[in-house]
């Protein structure tokens, strides 16, 4: 397949940015995005020319990592994928692909296709976490969780923290990300302990880190790559409005 | 935002089933004594002059939000996509929530101009029955009415759901309820207030009647 590719390119923060077009002349349908993209880079490379620089790790889809923007769409195409799941037989041979980064002004540009997520990081550490200590490995039925509970959190515990819920907002807003997190934690009796201040601050940590506000288009659940589901950001709503009782 | 919202829709189920009375063919009226209930009622007063005062509060207060809501999701962020398919993740209704509100606060002020100005403020005794006749044998009213139920009834349709999943409600279990209850606010409301003016449109020996 022959493919024109229409890329983000930006030197650094400061960098103004502009669209370069490529042509990747040898693409095989079975190769992912991700390796027709490192295809492209060996060809900049052997001409001297910088490579795209992306943000990649696992290549399988759960680390979270390889987040970006294809034709209007988070992690391209298809449902329930990450980019480094997309394959180029989702294209046909002449396409023009669009590649640009997330925007939002939490998630600012590095460098071409690489955003900084690290508020996402400031997020977590705000309360996406239990402080009790854990003490010895207890008896397996010690604790005990309807399945249906265990199953919901599980859900929501899938949540790979790519941003792209984010990136398909139109109101670049966080809340099926920290929906997400807030829910694995508030189903379960160990994280029950701490719901009250664990809601409060993470929310106040998603507005200080400039994120919009929710109105509820639910393009987050469209683009989700572990298609987490909006129920979780009613949840989290209900969290908020009872921590402030 | 979901509560003045909420409290919006409420009036304007009530409102709906008070204007419907205008189109009981006993020369005005039914209404009169509705309208009269709501204006001079002695007991009524003070009550529904507090109602209304919230209701007129509701809708600054939502309108207000719902500005500053949307100037906060503007800054979040400043450069646009070059490709942006967001139509194909969300519903028409929920990505033009502010343009729908925008054209419903236009209808608005000339609604209230047209009947709550000239009925209430305006010092003359005037009855609803007569402006609803006068105003709607006009079809550029007619029309301009009928299309601002159109768009009301887009507003409704995403925000009704809206609310409840803001204020945590809408959970696996309400979730279908709750989006039925939507798909009715976003016909039959509409659909009944639209009712109102083309009947008197097309009817207009009615006015006749009333005088
Ligand atoms: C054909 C449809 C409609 C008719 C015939 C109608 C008629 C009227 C009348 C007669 C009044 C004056 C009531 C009074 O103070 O005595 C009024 C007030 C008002 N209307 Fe409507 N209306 C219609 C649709 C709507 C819609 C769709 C909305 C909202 C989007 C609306 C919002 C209001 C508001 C907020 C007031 C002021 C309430 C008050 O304090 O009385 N109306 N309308
Ligand atoms: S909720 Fe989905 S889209 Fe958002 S960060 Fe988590 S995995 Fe990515
Ligand atoms: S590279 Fe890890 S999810 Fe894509």
């Amino acid at each position: 397949m022959k493919l024109t590719l229409k890329v983000w390119r930006q030197k650094d923060r400061n960098d103004e940015g502009r669209f370069v077009e490529y042509i990747a002349n040898e693409v095989s349908p079975d190769m992912s995005f991700l390796e027709m993209l490192d295809v492209v880079n060996t060809d900049l490379v052997k001409k001297g020319e910088t490579p795209i620089v992306f943000d990649h790790d696992c290549r399988e889809g759960i680390c979270g990592s390889c987040g970006m923007m294809i034709n209007g769409r988070a992690h391209g195409p298809g449902k329930g994928i990450a980019t480094c799941q997309l394959h180029m037989r989702s294209f046909s041979d002449g396409d023009q692909i669009v590649i640009e980064p997330w925007r939002s002004t939490a998630f600012p540009v590095l460098k071409d296709l690489m955003v900084d997520r690290t508020s996402f990081d400031r997020i977590m550490r705000a309360g996406g976490y239990t402080s009790a200590k854990t003490g010895g490995i207890p008896d397996g039925n010690s604790i005990l969780v309807p399945k249906p509970v265990a199953d919901e959190a599980f859900d929501a515990a899938a949540c790979i923290g790519c941003g792209a819920c984010v990136a398909a907002c139109p109101n670049s807003s966080a809340m099926l990300f920290v929906s997400a997190k807030v829910s694995q934690l508030a189903l379960l009796p160990q994280g029950k302990a701490e719901r009250v201040e664990r809601v409060t601050r993470m929310i106040a940590q998603m507005d200080e880190e400039k994120f919009g506000s929710c109105s509820n288009t639910y393009a987050c659940e469209a683009e989700c790559p572990k298609q987490i589901s909006v129920t979780h950001i009613a949840r989290l709503n209900r969290e908020f409005v009872a921590a402030q009782f | 935002m979901s509560l003045t919202g909420l409290f919006l829709t409420i009036f304007l189920i009530e409102h709906l089933i008070g204007n419907l009375l205008v189109l009981l063919q006993d020369g005005g009226a039914a209404f009169e004594t509705y309208s009269e209930f709501l204006t001079s009622n002695p007991y009524a007063y003070l009550p529904l002059r507090f109602v209304e005062a919230i209701l007129f509060a509701s809708i600054i207060l939502h309108a207000w939000s719902g500005f500053t809501v949307w100037l906060k999701n503007k800054r979040a962020r400043l450069t646009k996509y070059k490709e942006y398919g967001i139509a194909e993740n969300t519903k028409f209704a929920s990505r033009w929530t502010a343009g729908t509100a925008l054209l419903v606060f236009l209808f608005l002020v000339i609604h209230l101009k047209a009947f709550f100005w000239n009925i209430r403020l305006s010092g003359e005794h005037v009855s609803g029955y007569t402006i609803a006749h006068q105003t709607f044998s006009n079809p550029y009213y007619t029309w301009f009415y009928v299309f601002s139920f159109i768009v009301l009834g887009y507003h409704l349709y995403h925000g009704f759901q809206s609310a409840f999943q803001t204020l945590g409600l809408k959970t696996k279990k309400y979730s279908t309820l709750i989006e039925t209850i939507a798909v009715v606010f976003w016909c039959i409301i509409p659909l009944g207030f639209a009712l109102i003016p083309i009947y008197i449109l097309f009817h207009p020996t009615t006015l006749a009647l009333a005088k």
